[in-house]
């Protein structure tokens, strides 16, 4: 099919799989970290603030190829030997949960003060409150951020081409350097990528309309 | 000014049979900052009674009510509610939640919970009541509120007149000792206002105790057995609601001729 082999488009499919597995293990990380750096970040004692805040700061102030770099070869001169998969997913677990922390924050503070207070006048504990009042709250205004930021993150993994791991984007360059048709191959690679992202930012989309519609 | 504020008519005199007040201000101050909200309260308030506090925004009324239930830290003078010294060491916030309620102007329901959720979720998780009492409760008190048949509604399908009634009774499922009344009706159309106040009307009647913060002069003249009008962060005037047909000092007659 337009010179390239079914053969060589399953090997492109074989990429988006890969693809698919870093951008999850990245979510899932970015998750499990970035939980606690949204916590940190809304909690009041001052240590804590500052440090998440550093933290937060510090990594989106890198560019994630050279967070993959660093991971990547900075481990191995300490004589940890990485394989790709595990840099590249490591360096967008640092990504994602920076993000992800800042996004969650910002959730959590956007359920009003006076609920606090509310359940504060209830003799609710802080821990009740929390769990029965703010998070479920937080969670529904959550939802359409981070689909939409899960697109980011499936369109990022592409960088794990510079240390060479076998996603999608590397198995296009592969396959280009083999039949030297980058318009017909890199086209391919970019409508997997497409139809990836495509149905998670319908879904954010569908969310978003959904929790206007029941604010209004 | 200093001299008017020395007035003579407020503080009522608690009951010679040994009853302690429900609420006891004793020169209580309160600053933000630098600027003082509070400068020195004397109010009594004695079990079963409805009191009233009346003034202009900024006279500090709102914040005494706060003061109340610990919303917010006094800088000086005593605070006794419900027989807690709020500065005591040992003093428990927690424990006096359980018994003051509070009932906000912009209702504060929890959005993401049914009516009777919103009633039960603090008495099954701080008083552990279990399903089949918190449902027993949510009946008797969305009853007490007239509102039996939205138990299993959202706040946001309710008119803010319901939404308020549902916060009332969101309170009394604490079964309080005090009840606080923060501006109640001020968020509400005219025509809501009325089925807010016959509720809270119903528990003056029953012998709840009450504090409210309110701008409804004729309500105020009805139910409280004690209005209190605040002025400048002083109590300038305090005595039955026949008090503002007859006012004795030049800000209240203002205050009550300005129809507020």
């Amino acid at each position: 099919m337009l010179g390239v082999s079914l053969d060589q488009y399953g090997f492109l499919v074989q990429g988006a799989f890969w693809t698919v597995v870093l951008s999850l293990m990245g979510f899932v990380g970015g998750t499990i970290v970035g939980l606690p750096v949204a916590l940190a970040r809304i909690s009041r004692g001052w240590f804590l603030c500052r440090l998440s805040s550093v933290y937060v700061q510090f990594v989106q102030g890198i560019p994630l190829p050279v967070i993959m770099f660093v991971v990547y070869f900075g481990v191995s001169i300490y004589g940890f030997d990485v394989n790709a998969l595990v840099a590249a997913a490591i360096a967008m677990t640092l990504y994602s949960s920076a993000y992800l922390g800042e996004i969650w924050k910002g959730c959590i503070q956007a359920v009003p003060k006076t609920q606090w207070e509310a359940g504060e006048c209830l003799a609710l504990t802080n821990l009740q409150r929390f769990i029965y009042v703010i998070l479920p709250q937080a969670l529904r205004i959550a939802v359409p951020p981070t689909v939409g930021f899960l697109v980011q993150i499936v369109k990022n993994t592409s960088y794990s081409v510079v240390i060479g791991f076998f996603d999608l984007t590397y198995s296009a360059k592969i396959l280009n350097n083999a039949t030297f048709k980058p318009f017909v191959i890199f086209t391919a690679a970019a409508l997997i990528y497409f139809a990836i992202c495509f149905p998670l930012s319908r879904y954010a989309r569908r969310f978003e309309l959904r929790l206007h519609r029941r604010n209004a | 000014m200093t001299v008017i504020s020395m007035n003579s008519v407020h503080t009522p005199v608690a009951p010679q049979d040994g009853t302690q007040p429900m609420v006891s201000f004793r020169d209580v101050r309160k600053s933000f900052g630098a600027l003082e909200v509070l400068k020195g309260i004397d109010l009594d308030v004695m079990p079963g009674q409805v009191a009233a506090l009346i003034g202009r925004s900024g006279s500090g009324k709102s914040t005494a009510l706060r003061c109340i239930n610990g919303l917010e830290k006094i800088n000086g003078g005593e605070l006794t509610v419900c027989g807690r010294n709020l500065r005591a060491r040992d003093f428990e916030l927690r424990e006096l939640r359980k018994e003051v309620g509070i009932v906000f102007q912009s209702y504060n329901l929890f959005p993401h919970l049914t009516v009777e959720q919103n009633v039960t979720l603090a008495p099954r998780k701080v008083n552990g009541l279990d399903a089949a009492e918190s449902h027993a409760l949510a009946a008797e008190v969305l009853e007490q509120v007239g509102l039996s048949d939205k138990a299993s509604s959202y706040p946001e399908q309710l008119s803010g007149g319901q939404q308020q009634r549902v916060a009332i009774a969101r309170s009394l499922a604490m079964r309080p000792k005090l009840m606080l009344f923060d501006e109640v009706t001020s968020a509400l159309d005219p025509e809501l206002t009325g089925e807010v106040l016959r509720v809270i009307g119903k528990l003056a009647a029953g012998g709840m105790t009450m504090v409210l913060v309110t701008h409804e002069m004729a309500f105020a003249r009805q139910v409280a057995d004690l209005v209190v009008y605040m002025h400048q962060g002083r109590v300038w005037e305090a005595g039955k609601g026949t008090m503002l047909d007859d006012p004795q000092t030049v800000e209240l007659r203002q205050f009550v001729g300005s129809g507020l």
